[in-house]
């Protein structure tokens, strides 16, 4: 069987992979990709620990769906933000939607 | 209804009548006086009932007419208040009950009820009179009615109520109530038409003068309820009491205590009787309507002072043994000889007819105290029931005479001519004849015309008195004072009804009508006729002929019965000598005087009767009105309080102005309120530039922030 810090070390791969999506993107679409990843990521620990853990309880599980329901909506309302936002500016370049800014 | 219940009766009609006037009938006339004079006669018929049957009733004396009840606690005992009708008692309310009943309807006639409103009359000011046309288109100035008709009904109501209260009240603060309900009726009724200057100061002097006396008969009561702790009479009137009370020395001038508390209630009386020195309220009081002079001088308020005086006679005489007068005693006789004389000589010198009789009822008041203080209280308590029918006859009179000549003076149309002067009457016999012989039995019975009047009888027994107890100086200047009445009188009737009239006003003088002339025979019937319950039963000839049925009635109020005087021929002669010598030296003086310019007796000092009102005036009222303008309200309140105050408003202005310039202003509101302010605006605003809005710059930030705080804190918990 695989060690467990394999899957770690992937997961840890992806989320700073995400999070460096996330940082350095400008586009508003591709941070959202970047946060999915970084979700995966979290969702990779999740079963990774349940199944080097206590695999009688479903907690694991139950928290990685709760994550993908989560993810889910958030990318709906995500998606559907940058869209309302680029038919007002014509734009999804997230440094040029400065209306709030001081 | 038993007697006991009746004499609770006696003061409320009159009260019901004042209530019932104020509140509703004050807008209708007839209804007014019928109310009054209905109750007023309510009254004396309860009282004549009462009377009758107190002299019906054996041994009154020493088992009166009593009830009493309940009225304030005093931790575990009760005030009690109750009606006493002992026959002192029920002496004084057949007089009073009569003379007011009398007044009551004799103001009806005076108040010119029936006539017509004036032509510019006004509530405040006496009848001006009014104007009427006759068939024959004549224009004639008839007198006019009262303006504050039912006004004048009310008060006199409540002045009845409170003479009634005084006469029946079985102890001293229940009559004391009375007292000051009447003060209170002498001060509206005095100052009655208060639209008249001298009226109102009058009103003020009767209220000011009375005061004085009653706050030193209020000592004098709550001494008694310190020492004995109960006011009734009949309690106080207890020979262990009295004793107790005569035993108690003061420490003031040598007193005991029944002599001190004597003095006090005396001193009240002073001033309701009008006595010297506080006498110059009562010929004052001649600015009220005539029947209120009638009121305050017979029926109620003069005489309530001496009633007073009588009653407390055992308190007075407690310790006295019948050898040398006791100190108390000895004031009393001193300020009623004096009182009696001094009025008297000033009472020759006036020509206000109403004044004249003025200081004459000071000067009979001085007979009755003089009487008290030489222990004759069967002569004093007979003075003044006799005084006070034959005095409300006398006052009525005038006042029928005013009316008259205030017909006259309507008549002529001549305003200037004072028709209460005795100088321009005159021959007033034939135009009003039954107020003439009315008023002359009046006079002759206050002169003391020998065996007929009344005025006689009492006069002569205070007199008799005197000299059987050897009270010399008394007799003297008591029988030198009767010889002035004596003269007075005959002047009085002399200038106003004989000879010639002197002005055409007393030629149109005419008799007033039915309401004024009942009052003044009913009353001359008692003038005279008062008299004969009290002949002495040694006197010649006549003397038990009737048998001294007041001496037997009165006497026994007292435990122990005063004894009569013996007779004696002296004081007779003498009274019959004044009474008879200051008539006819009276008349022969007068007779001819066509004007006060030929009378010898308009003397200065008499005539102002002995500067008291300026001796007061300078002693006290100038010296209060100094205190109170000058030394009170400028030096004390304007120069030191205001001063005072003006100082601390600039100190507490000036400490203010310097907290807010230095403190407030640039401490607390220019450094902290400002200050914290621009601090954290200049902190905001310094703060501005990493707040970007940028949210992968606060994500880096807080990465940054994580990784230095996980760093620290694996480096520094695990290594």
């Amino acid at each position: 069987m695989i060690p467990l810090s394999w899957y770690l070390i992937l997961a840890a791969a992806l989320f700073s992979i995400g999070l460096f999506g996330v940082l350095v993107r400008r586009n508003a679409v591709a941070i959202l990709l970047g946060v999915e990843l970084m979700l995966n990521a979290v969702n990779i620990n999740l079963v990774s620990f349940w199944r080097y853990g206590d695999v009688t309880s479903m907690s694991g599980q139950v928290f990685a769906v709760i994550v993908f329901a989560v993810a889910a909506a958030e990318v709906a309302v995500g998606l559907a933000l940058v869209i309302s936002v680029y038919r007002r500016r014509n734009t999804v370049v997230a440094d040029e939607l400065d209306l709030m800014k001081w | 209804m038993t007697t006991e219940t009746l004499i609770w009766l006696i003061p409320l009609p009159p009260v019901l009548a004042f209530f019932l006037i104020v509140l509703f009938t004050n807008k209708s006339r007839a209804l007014s006086h019928t109310l009054g004079v209905g109750a007023a006669a309510l009254s004396w018929l309860v009282s004549m009932i009462v009377f009758f049957r107190a002299i019906g009733t054996e041994h009154l004396g020493e088992h009166p007419f009593a009830s009493s009840i309940n009225w304030l606690p005093t931790g575990t005992t009760w005030l009690k208040i109750g009606v006493l009708i002992d026959p002192l008692g029920a002496a004084v309310l057949f007089f009073v009950s009569i003379t007011i009943f009398m007044i009551f309807l004799y103001s009806v006639g005076y108040q010119n009820y029936g006539q017509p409103l004036g032509d510019h009359d006004r509530a405040g000011l006496p009848p001006h009179g009014a104007t009427v046309t006759d068939e024959h288109g004549h224009k004639h100035t008839v007198p006019s009615v009262e303006p504050m008709y039912s006004r004048f009904f009310a008060f006199l109501g409540l002045f009845a109520f409170g003479m009634y209260v005084l006469v029946i009240s079985d102890n001293l603060l229940t009559m004391f109530v009375g007292w000051e309900i009447m003060g209170l009726c002498s001060y509206l009724l005095i100052g009655f038409w208060y639209g008249k200057e001298s009226a109102r100061n009058a009103a003020i002097k009767a209220f000011m003068t009375t005061r004085i006396g009653d706050v030193f008969m209020l000592l004098g009561i709550a001494f008694l309820y310190s020492v004995t702790g109960t006011l009734s009479f009949r309690e106080i009137f207890t020979d262990t009491i009295l004793h107790t009370l005569a035993s108690v020395p003061t420490g003031v001038f040598g007193l005991s205590a029944a002599g001190l508390i004597a003095i006090l209630l005396f001193i009240g009386t002073i001033g309701k009787s009008a006595q010297w020195p506080l006498h110059v309220w009562l010929p004052d009081a001649m600015e009220g309507p005539t029947p209120v002079s009638a009121m305050i001088h017979a029926a109620t308020m003069v005489s309530a002072g001496v009633y007073a005086v009588i009653r407390m006679f055992p308190l007075l005489t407690a310790g006295y043994d019948g050898h040398g007068l006791p100190p108390e005693m000895m004031v009393v006789a001193f300020i009623g000889t004096f009182t009696a004389i001094f009025a008297a000589t000033i009472a020759v010198a006036q020509n206000d007819i109403k004044r004249v009789l003025a200081y004459s009822t000071i000067s009979q008041l001085g007979f009755m105290i003089a009487a008290l203080g030489i222990g004759a209280y069967v002569a004093a308590a007979f003075h003044l029931i006799t005084h006070a029918f034959f005095k409300a006859l006398l006052f009525l009179g005038s006042g029928s005479v005013i009316h008259g000549m205030e017909h006259g003076v309507l008549h002529t149309g001549n305003h200037k001519v004072d028709p209460q002067d005795m100088f321009n009457m005159g021959g007033l016999r034939k135009k009003m004849p039954i107020t003439f012989w009315t008023f002359l039995i009046g006079g002759f019975a206050l002169s003391g015309f020998p065996l007929v009047t009344a005025g006689f009888w009492s006069k002569d027994e205070i007199l008799a008195d005197a000299w059987y107890h050897n009270h010399y100086l008394v007799f003297g200047t008591l029988a030198l004072a009767a010889f002035l009445t004596a003269f007075y009188t005959m002047r009085q009737i002399t200038l106003t009804f004989l000879g010639e009239p002197r002005t055409k006003e007393a030629e149109h003088a005419q008799e007033t009508p039915w309401t004024m002339t009942t009052p003044l025979v009913v009353l001359s019937v008692f003038a005279i006729g008062y008299g004969w319950v009290g002949i002495p039963e040694k006197f010649p000839l006549i003397g038990g002929l009737f048998p001294n049925w007041f001496h037997d009635f009165v006497g026994h109020t007292l435990a122990e019965v005063p004894k009569a005087p013996e007779f004696s021929w002296i004081p007779l002669l003498t009274s019959i000598v004044v009474a008879l010598g200051g008539l006819t030296a009276g008349y022969f003086a007068y007779r001819n005087v066509k004007s006060s310019k030929e009378d010898k007796l308009q003397i200065p000092v008499l005539k102002n009767k002995w500067y008291f009102d300026e001796l007061y005036d300078f002693l006290f009222v100038k010296p209060s009105a100094w205190i109170s303008e000058v030394l009170v309200s400028k030096w004390m309140d304007q120069g030191l309080i205001d001063g005072l105050l003006h100082i601390f408003g600039p100190t507490t202005g000036g400490i203010g102005g310097a907290i807010r310039n230095y403190f407030d202003v640039p401490v607390i509101n220019r450094f902290f309120g400002d200050g914290s302010a621009d601090a954290t605006w200049w902190v905001g605003k310094n703060l501005r530039p990493i707040q970007t809005g940028r949210i992968q710059q606060y994500l880096i930030l807080s990465l940054f922030v994580l990784i230095v705080v996980g760093g620290l804190l694996y480096f520094l918990l695990l290594a």
